[in-house]
């Protein structure tokens, strides 16, 4: 189905099913341990040995020497992998530096062997007696000493540079100036479930059950990096216990997984250890971002220019922090320059609203700066900037934009009119107190997405797609999606998920899975629909499928007497994007205490708003702003990869050293979603808000702190050795 | 982690004598440390001694007015021991402050005092560690040192003591009982159980190989308003930037020790005299000898600004 004009009525729009805050229907599998995650994949025709990663122990340089007597002696081992032992691997497209190196090493903690034993434990203890001798060199691992070298760099496809009216006069010449330089840290997925592949060959056609957002990006993956043809390879990944990002591709369990068990002649799993993971992985990269805004005295933006240095290894993508500064406000003289610097650290990539996440981190903090500098309040300098069409091509208007909905609904709610505006002024016991507002912007991307749905002899709908669930509900909506469209309950519906085997889907990723997998499940029931009226000799235009039935004036049927009946088809998204900008709103609202003494920084109150097309499920769509809410707390107050600029490596690399937000750092959350269709958007008239709730919440967490107690960092996170020299006297 | 024989011997002298005769061999209580450590291939013991099964898990009144504490106490039922909370309050809150409910359950007395430090160039094998590998060298002098120590420190290592509990029995004047291999038993001051680093950073404590920690006693309850202010940059479940144990009295006297600054619950008796004058004056005595890197120094103002709201709290 081709999707080229916008959506006019169609089935979903009654909202029987679609819009209802609805349970995940594969939570009672997870809540009693029977959802087969990778690692836990019991199937008792394999018989999986155990593969132990080592991981280089410098950051560049080469593999001088390997020793494995010892290891290869130890008990239980069968075989260990080597760059030696792999001959030639291929570099898969979504991956920079060899997921297998030896002799160069690319960075730290990058697999140089795998060792393959009976059992995990023999693996384990065979691994500490792997001996390696490293020719080390020196490498550039200090974003800001390398920033000078940095070079532009396209954001996805999007330019590396854009440049509107003449920012540098306008600037120039502007009443009111900022310019400021912000920073923010490299971060890591840190998700619950580490990476893990099983992987079993037969002949010469492999199977991996590993936990992976994009099915079929990885299948081609693993194709390239093992040089084999496409349909021998399958992958299976119906759980995953969180990706945010990292596992988008292929890491190194499922190619050494794989290497492992074609060496062993036997199924092998592999398991990423928590201390492997924040270097043998990806990461999102640190930034540097210099912002500069000129306004009128009456707060009109007539100048603004963002610019932003990332790392990545040679030949990897830039952070894109500069993006949504093209789209956020208006101002006719604008310049953005997006760049990336060649790194020796772990290779960067994305990590949950790559871009809109650190770039928001920085922009809003500097427009709560202006709007400081302007004596203005800093919800209504946001007002008074928004637009309604592309700032960069004002002929493309939003297909939706309800920021300053978004801004006043929460103003109201969260009570910002009791905010004092002169900062440090508010005291509750021990706490400074101080509230902070940020908008939240993320694009809404829309990917192409298959499905084939099944009706059975019984009247049970089974959907069918490679489409991953990777703990945001996509099994439940996808469910709600088939009842609508197919007139049926929920529990009439069986959906299966995260099988290459499957129509390729969008995956899950960029916040664009929830919209685009449930529209290309709309247009395979379409199908369907189609294929029942006729099957039934209805009049396809005036039937209507509903509580089983499928009904056409006073003539009515069950919709199982249709028999079994099968229908395949992919949303594909033709020209909308071109001519509307197509992108979700929020508005942050924030409270937070700082210890007057300590400088101690905690959350007291949360508030999101946001409009992201049409909610499906509002239930895990506000699991999602929560989650990610809480994720912004963390890259506010606490996350951060440390660099040893000598030795080149992360060096809080395990969840003691690099530290998330606990229950206790976290209080109460609201969100609140606006009302809103996206016709423009897809036949579901959605959009995402899975990455909405994590864009702009660190900065208004930020600008709470400034309001608390009058300290401004730039610098995240923001930790209180960072407020301590400047804080007031505790009494 | 090394393959390792296991054993459970029944009274404390068998438990030390089986330790005595290999040196390869660590005893085993809650493992809430060692196990992980073993798993990263940082310890790698040969044999292990379980200790669980030695009856040292009760806490006595003891003839001087005082609780004896069996080494084998659990953190939890520790801290919410009545007696504990009641005449030692700054214990009970100290070791709520550490770790999670489910390590707390698992945890030990002697344990606790035991724990290593969480340097994380002393977490990864591949780094030089002096601690780890005498001789090795320090990778965190002039590398991350954010969370290590300030003062006590040496040229060969610059760790800290992560614990919480042992910041406060420092406060308390506790002792350490213990047993050796030939049954001996002796007590060591809390004061002298912990050794500064100096030369050799592997050494920790003053236990003699073979030693078994068989319980840690209190003196007489001092009174006093009892606080453990334990700062960090999450609400739980992370160890201290700086902790400050502190009993205070009615007149202002009182004792202070810091945890997160030191290889050592940090105490300077001295310095106590001040504890009437305000944090500055006590701040300046006790860390008069620190020396702090780039990444740390921010402690001893920290510190010092937390005792003082220790002090503006204890006053009312």
């Amino acid at each position: 189905m081709k999707f080229d004009t916008p959506a006019g009525r169609n089935p979903i729009d009654q909202l029987k099913v679609i819009g209802k805050p609805t349970d995940r229907i594969e939570g009672p599998y997870k809540v009693t341990g029977t959802a087969p995650y990778a690692y836990d994949w019991h199937d008792p025709t394999l018989t999986p040995l155990y593969g132990f990663v080592v991981g280089s122990g410098v950051a560049k340089g080469r593999i001088a020497g390997m020793d494995l007597t010892t290891a290869k002696a130890a008990p239980g081992v069968v075989t260990i992998v080597t760059a030696e032992t792999a001959g030639p691997l291929g570099l898969g497209q979504f991956n920079t530096a060899p997921l297998l190196g030896g002799p160069e090493v690319a960075h730290y903690h990058q697999a140089v062997a795998l060792v393959v034993a009976e059992s995990f434990e023999q693996a384990r203890a065979a691994a500490a007696l792997v001996r390696v001798d490293y020719d080390e060199a020196k490498g550039a691992f200090d974003l800001a000493a390398s920033r000078g070298s940095a070079k532009a760099a396209k954001i996805q496809t999007n330019p590396a540079e854009t440049a509107i009216g003449n920012f540098e006069a306008a600037f120039g010449k502007a009443a009111v100036r900022l310019e400021e330089t912000y920073t923010t840290p490299n971060e890591a997925h840190a998700m619950m479930e580490p990476h893990a592949s099983i992987a079993s060959w037969e002949g010469d056609a492999l199977t991996v059950w590993t936990s992976n957002q994009m099915i079929d990006r990885s299948v081609s993956d693993i194709v390239k990096t093992l040089k084999m043809p496409k349909e021998k390879v399958r992958l299976i990944s119906p759980f995953i216990g969180g990706g945010f990002g990292g596992k988008l591709w292929i890491r190194s369990d499922v190619i050494l997984a794989a290497l492992g068990a074609r060496q062993a002649g036997r199924p092998v799993k592999v398991a990423l250890t928590r201390p492997l993971m924040f270097n043998n992985t990806v990461h999102r990269s640190g930034t540097i971002q210099r912002i500069r805004i000129g306004a009128d005295t009456d707060g009109t933006i007539i100048a603004i220019g963002h610019e932003s240095w990332s790392g990545n290894q040679v030949g990897g993508r830039p952070e894109g922090a500069v993006a949504q500064t093209r789209l956020l406000y208006a101002g006719s003289n604008r310049m953005t320059a997006e760049r990336v610097a060649a790194l020796d650290l772990p290779e960067s990539n994305a990590m949950r609203a790559p871009g809109e996440a650190p770039g928001l981190m920085a922009l809003e903090m500097a427009v709560d700066e202006m709007a400081d500098r302007l004596g203005m309040d800093p919800v209504q300098f946001r007002i008074k900037n928004d637009t309604q069409v592309d700032p960069e091509k004002p002929e493309r208007p939003f297909s939706q934009r309800q920021l300053v909905a978004a801004l006043r609904d929460g103003a109201e709610r969260f009570g910002w009119s009791k905010r004092v505006a002169t900062p440090g002024q508010v005291r509750d016991g021990r706490w400074r107190v101080g509230l902070g507002v940020a908008a939240a912007f993320r694009n809404n991307q829309v990917m192409k997405s298959g499905a084939r749905v099944r009706l059975g002899a019984d009247g049970m709908v089974t959907v069918e797609t490679d489409m991953t669930d990777i703990g945001t509900g996509t099994y439940t909506i996808i469910g709600q999606t088939a009842a609508e469209m197919m007139g049926v309950t929920l529990d009439k519906v069986v959906v299966r998920l995260g099988d290459s085997s499957f129509p390729i889907s969008s995956g899950s990723g960029g916040q664009w899975g929830a919209n685009s997998s449930t529209s290309g499940v709309y247009a395979a029931c379409a199908k369907l629909r189609e294929a029942v009226t006729q099957k039934l000799g209805f009049n396809s235009d005036d039937a209507v499928f509903e509580d089983s039935q499928v009904r056409s004036g006073n003539r009515s049927l069950p919709l199982a007497e249709a028999g079994e009946l099968v229908a395949e088809d992919a949303i594909e998204f033709e020209g909308l994007a071109n001519k509307y900008q197509q992108s979700t709103f929020g508005a942050h609202f924030v409270e937070v205490g700082v210890d007057a003494a300590t400088a101690e920084i905690r959350v007291r109150r949360m508030l999101a708003v946001c409009a992201g097309g049409r909610i499906l499920n509002p239930k895990s769509a506000r699991s999602q702003v929560i989650g990610a809410m809480t994720m912004g707390v963390g890259a506010a107050l606490m996350e951060e990869l440390v660099v040893d600029k000598t030795r080149g490596f992360f060096v809080n690399h395990d969840l003691a050293g690099y530290e998330v937000p606990v229950h206790a750092d976290i209080p109460h959350q609201e969100v609140i979603f606006l009302d809103e269709v996206d016709p423009i958007s897809s036949p579901m008239k959605a959009k995402g808000v899975g990455e909405l709730g994590i864009c702009g919440c660190a900065a208004a967490v930020a600008n709470a702190i400034y309001n608390a107690t009058g300290i401004r960092v730039r610098d995240y996170p923001i930790t209180l050795d960072k407020l301590l020299e400047r804080m007031p006297d505790a009494a | 982690m090394r393959a390792f024989s296991y054993e459970r011997p029944t009274t404390p002298a068998e438990a030390a004598s089986a330790i005595a005769a290999r040196p390869d061999a660590k005893f085993i209580a809650g493992g809430t440390n060692l196990l992980d450590l073993m798993k990263l291939q940082i310890e790698m013991p040969a044999h292990l001694v379980d200790v669980n099964g030695l009856g040292l898990d009760k806490i006595e009144p003891t003839a001087e007015g005082g609780l004896r504490i069996g080494a084998l106490v659990r953190n939890t039922d520790l801290a919410a021991d009545g007696r504990v909370r009641k005449e030692y309050g700054v214990l009970s809150r100290a070791i709520v402050a550490g770790a999670s409910g489910q390590l707390r359950n698992k945890a030990t007395t002697a344990g606790n005092l035991l724990q290593r430090t969480r340097c994380p160039y002393f977490y990864d094998t591949a780094q030089a560690c002096n601690k780890r590998q005498p001789g090795s060298g320090c990778a965190a002098i002039g590398g991350i040192s954010r969370q290590l120590g300030v003062i006590g420190t040496s040229e060969a290592c610059i760790a800290t003591n992560p614990g919480d509990m042992s910041v406060a029995l420092r406060v308390l004047d506790a002792t350490v009982e213990t047993v050796d291999a030939k049954g001996a038993t002796r007590t060591i001051p809390i004061a002298e159980f912990h050794r500064l680093p100096g030369d050799t950073p592997q050494v920790e404590t003053a236990l003699k190989p073979g030693e078994l920690i068989t319980a840690v006693s209190l003196p007489r309850p001092v009174g006093g308003t009892h606080f453990y202010r334990k700062v960090r940059d999450r609400a739980s479940y992370a160890f201290a930037l700086v902790s400050v144990a502190a009993i205070v009295q009615r007149d202002g006297s009182g004792r202070v020790a810091f945890g997160g600054l030191a290889p050592k619950p940090w105490r300077v008796e001295a310095a106590e005299a001040d504890l009437p004058e305000g944090a500055k004056r006590v701040a300046d005595r006790a860390f008069a000898e620190a020396k702090p890197t780039r990444d740390n120094a921010f402690k001893l103002k920290l510190a010092e600004r937390a005792l003082d709201a220790v002090l503006t709290e204890a006053r009312g």
